[in-house]
């Protein structure tokens, strides 16, 4: 074994010239071996200096969307990334949570510009942020975090114990040490599911900053350290949440809402021979209602094989709440399919106190590496170094920065109800460019045949409709429980949702009740996750589902109770009718069923003779 | 003439014996050798920054496997990492506290779980092997006979389940690093010296935490270069090392303990402290020591002595001295031979159910009487 290590002091001149004319022995990649005496190493191979440009560049490339973040002070911190042009970017919970809705980003070119907090995650610790001023903002590549593997080269970046003065961002290099980590939560908040654990230095003021792959794609967000006995400093071992959980919450975190992850409704425990079953379930769950039973073996969940009760918590963690995922068990040597929609994890409130008394301490080894605790305030800061609280949170738009004051309008249960009403806006006015229904009288008739060419004729009035099958004529009267009438039988009640969506045209979602807009959903049928505006009125949950580019409705749910199956109408073939945009197609599904498979053939609006008028008038 | 590098508190453990300006000197051109190589290495592994690792991983991950076995209160944690030396299931760990068990269990990458039998523990390089049983078909393993050494600038990896992260067929975790030094090894594991003087890798990269102990540590290509150790502390600084045991330390150890030859050498009385602690110091007296396991109960407390400042009290089981676990009154008295008189010891007992630690100092001059 070479000793580099000369046992005697008069030995350090032999060192010296030992350290002169070493023959450096490395490894290179593919195994091969350079060699290279240090006294030509100056003009090391063109591979070399060409692999070393290449890194360099990219370092270069992922430190521009790379943000300091800081509170409304300039105190605090932690990092986070650019993800859109218009200034949308990421950061965990816990950077965000003592600064309150408003905060200010360094970035690499030096710019310091105010933020406002849009959404947030508070089960998998993410936080989507908005940068305010005019211009364009340089983005982070997104990439796919399920391509990374153990063993891959990857890079951090951010603002490790706030050593960045001119905003320029720390790069940290190391390898994917492990993909797929499951890290328990603390309490039910910053659960680290489906994890990428990095050997790249991760320290305290790391927290929300990116993980980025070799190529300089996006693939994971820095939020938490195994650290021990070393103190608060890196050990080799961070997690990143990965990138793909973020992207399926990220229309849900532009809606300004605190999203909730998804809930399967029931509970699995690995048995003795390695098989992973249901030990308890909810009967008013989906999954329930989909056939899975106590004893059934749950195969797969969202494509991914469960082998083991972490490994259904690892995959479930990273969906949100709404979420129709494929799931595969086995009864009696059996497979079953189905597809199964994810209830909302958090009691309805629970959130809202959850974000209120801010993220709990972590445990004893894992840590959050938010805010460096040795770190003093910026000495230009006169400010004592105590640290806002959370508490804060609601602290009145008037402290607030002007320009933030602008874009935040606080609300119970959300994280800036700013962004919910403008998202709300966004999708009606969409909508409505496509044709208004304003001024259209109540008195609907509307003529359709099913798929086996027999008529149907449904009839619609302000407070009553009726719809003439060949299996008979049904009828429902709109009071305001509307799940009491949930006519015609097994279809869920296709009556009164159709009122709903009658109702929701005629006077616009502001007189509809109480209306807020989710996010983007998938919907069977479309290529594209639909925007999603939920509807609360008659006693029933509504959702109103647009096509993104569109702006036509193309599907409706409405839900009387948790415990039944909604009314699915998927809208298809829509064009103009009469000046509107009219869905000359319709499948009405309920459960696992097909209720109705309708063309239209004709629609016709009267005024009743006895109309008021200013029913027809839309505020 | 030469960079103005400051001195590595980690490696400074290592240069024990030289006086302070010459050490100096030493450090700045090794530290100036360290920097060139580290560049050189540095740049040629970067020679193909996008080409992953992950190959090489899992060539290694099927030879890694998570043990479990004995341990609990704070501090100790009840699992480590290992390695499989054979095809017919001779397994390479630390020897620890967590193989003071009849229950140790061994899991491989694939999930399965074996009970895993003590075949021989070497107390001079605390490495010791363990067998199971897998059954006809071949395992994958290192083989230590095909072991290279390393030189300073070489790209290692380390894999082992740090923290416990990995479960089942999880795979364990991987660290890349480089080879800082080559030196021997000057460290101490809770008040005591480690046993080992011999060479050690020292590594840029945290390579021994919790539960890393018997990991392995590969050159990039997945040939084996050594085991990862315990955690230890540097004896000059205190400083955490990170450091991995050469296979040239222990490959004969390994191989006489599969042979069923291995005769572990006595601890020479050089490396016993001067004033070994006693339990009179503390002011301890344990239950008559009657047959050859004695469970370790307290009988009595000397009043004002350390023990009873602390708030030992009779009938208290002691579990573990420092990270030990201790099984006897014999096991006891020879484990404080071990310390300083005046080492400060963490001790763990079993009281009404419960696990209650307590924190010990004997007086540094203070001569109690003998009990």
């Amino acid at each position: 074994m070479t000793r580099v290590m000369p046992p005697q002091i008069a030995a350090a001149r032999r060192a010296l010239l030992l350290a002169s004319v070493l023959t450096v022995v490395a490894f290179g990649p593919n195994g091969r071996i350079i060699a290279a005496d240090a006294a030509n190493s100056k003009v090391p191979s063109d591979a070399v200096l060409a692999a070393q440009a290449d890194r360099v560049a990219t370092a270069e490339r992922i430190s521009r969307p790379t943000l300091s973040i800081f509170d409304s002070k300039g105190q605090g911190g932690g990092s986070g990334v650019v993800i859109s042009a218009d200034g949308y970017a990421i950061t965990n919970f816990h950077v965000t949570a003592p600064c309150g809705p408003a905060m200010k980003c360094g970035l690499s070119d030096g710019r310091l510009v105010d933020a406002v907090l849009v959404g947030l995650d508070l089960g998998g610790d993410v936080a989507l942020i908005k940068l305010l001023g005019d211009g364009t903002f340089p983005t982070a590549e997104l990439g796919d975090s399920d391509a990374a593997r153990a063993g891959d080269w990857v890079f951090v970046a951010g603002n490790p114990f706030l050593l960045a003065d001119d905003f320029r961002p720390s790069i940290s290099y190391g390898i994917i040490s492990g993909v797929h980590r499951y890290q328990y939560p603390s309490g039910t908040l910053l659960e680290y599911t489906d994890c990428l654990q990095t050997d790249a230095a991760v320290n305290p003021g790391n927290s929300g900053g990116p993980l980025f792959n070799a190529d300089g794609q996006l693939i994971g967000i820095n939020g938490r350290c195994s650290f021990e006995k070393r103190g608060r400093v890196n050990v080799g071992v961070g997690y990143a949440v990965s990138i793909n959980q973020i992207k399926r919450f990220l229309s849900q975190l532009r809606s300004g809402r605190l999203v909730d992850h998804g809930a399967l409704g029931a509970t699995v425990s690995s048995n003795a021979d390695h098989r992973v079953v249901v030990d308890d379930i909810l009967e008013d769950s989906d999954v329930y209602r989909r056939g899975l039973r106590y004893g059934d073996e749950l195969v797969s969940f969202a494509n991914r094989e469960i082998s083991t009760a972490n490994g259904l918590k690892n995959v479930l963690g990273t969906y949100p709440e709404g979420w129709r995922v494929p799931i595969t068990y086995r009864r009696d040597g059996k497979h079953y399919e189905q597809i199964v929609r994810l209830a909302a994890a958090h009691r309805e409130g629970e959130l809202a106190a959850l974000m209120e008394s801010g993220p709990e301490k972590p445990g004893r080894d894992e840590h959050h590496p938010g805010r460096p605790d040795d770190k003093q305030p910026p000495k230009e800061e006169q400010a004592p170094p105590d640290k806002p609280e959370s508490k804060q949170h609601a602290k009145k738009p008037a402290e607030l920065p002007a320009e933030v004051a602008k874009y935040y309008e606080p609300r119970t249960g959300y994280a800036n109800y700013w962004f919910n009403r403008y998202h709300q806006e966004r999708v009606w006015n969409n909508f409505l460019a496509r044709g208004d229904f304003a001024h259209t009288p109540w008195n609907w008739t509307i003529r359709a045949k099913t798929d086996a060419n027999e008529d149907v004729e449904i009839q619609l009035a302000k407070d009553q409709g009726s719809i003439v099958m060949p299996s008979g004529k049904s009828l429902a009267a709109f009071s305001t429980s509307l799940g009491d009438s949930l006519s015609p039988p097994r279809s869920g009640g296709l009556l009164a949702t159709l009122h709903l969506w009658q109702r929701l045209l005629v006077v616009g979602p502001r007189k509809s009740g109480d209306v807020y807009y989710f996010g983007t959903l998938p919907l069977p049928g479309q290529s594209e996750p639909a925007d999603c505006l939920v509807g609360l009125s008659g006693g029933v949950e509504t959702r109103f589902y647009f096509d993104p580019t569109e702006g036509d409705l193309v599907g409706i749910e409405m839900q009387a109770t948790d415990d039944q199956d909604p009314c699915e109408i998927y809208f298809s073939d829509i064009r103009p009718e009469d000046g509107r945009r009219l869905p000359h197609h319709w499948l009405v599904r309920h459960g696992d069923e097909t209720f109705a498979d309708l063309k239209i053939t004709g629609f016709e609006w009267h005024v009743a003779a006895n109309a008021d008028p200013a029913d027809v008038e839309r505020n | 003439m030469w960079p103005q590098m400051p001195i590595p508190p980690t490696w400074s453990a290592i240069d024990q014996g030289m006086n302070h300006t010459s050490s100096i000197i030493r450090w700045r051109v090794l530290s100036w050798a360290v920097v060139v190589l580290l560049t050189v290495a540095a740049t040629s592994r970067a020679a193909d920054n996008r080409a992953s690792l992950a190959a090489v991983d899992r060539q290694s991950q099927v030879k890694i496997v998570k043990i479990y076995g004995a341990g609990g209160p704070r501090g100790l944690e009840a699992y480590q990492s290992g390695f499989l030396i054979t095809s017919d299931g001779y397994v390479l760990t630390a020897w620890s506290y967590v193989l003071d068990t009849d229950d140790v269990a061994v899991v491989l990458d694939d999930g399965r779980r074996f009970s895993g039998k003590l075949i021989g523990a070497d107390p001079l390089t605390e490495v010791a092997v363990l067998k199971i049983d897998a059954g006809a078909d071949p395992l994958p393993h290192f083989d230590l006979a095909q072991s290279p050494e390393a030189d300073v600038g070489a790209c290692v990896l380390a894999l082992s389940n740090l923290f416990s992260i990995a479960a089942g067929n999880e795979p364990s975790s991987i660290l890349h690093g480089v080879v800082s030094a080559v030196a021997p090894l000057e460290a101490r594991h809770g008040a005591f010296s480690a046993n080992y003087r011999g060479d050690v890798y020292i590594v840029d990269a945290v390579i021994n935490n919790p539960g890393s102990a018997g990991g392995a540590l590969t050159d990039q290509q997945g040939r084996l270069l050594g085991m990862l150790g315990k955690e230890l502390r540097g004896e000059s600084t205190g400083t955490w090392l990170n450091y991995a045991l050469p296979v040239a330390a222990f490959r004969n150890a390994a191989d006489a303990m599969i042979a069923g030859r291995f005769a572990p050498k006595e601890l020479t009385e050089a490396e016993r402290p001067d004033k070994p602690l006693t339990l009179g110091a503390l002011g301890i007296v344990l239950v008559p020591d009657v047959v050859p396991r004695t469970p370790p109960y307290v009988d009595r407390i000397v009043p004002d002595s350390p023990a009873a400042k602390a708030g030992l009290r009779p009938d208290d089981l002691v579990v573990t001295f420092d990270t030990q676990v201790v099984t006897s009154c014999q096991h006891v008295t020879k484990l404080l031979e071990r310390y300083e008189q005046d080492a400060v010891i963490h001790v763990a007992v079993l009281r009404d159910g419960s696990m209650l630690e307590f924190t010990l100092q004997a007086a540094k001059t203070a001569e109690r009487a003998k009990e």
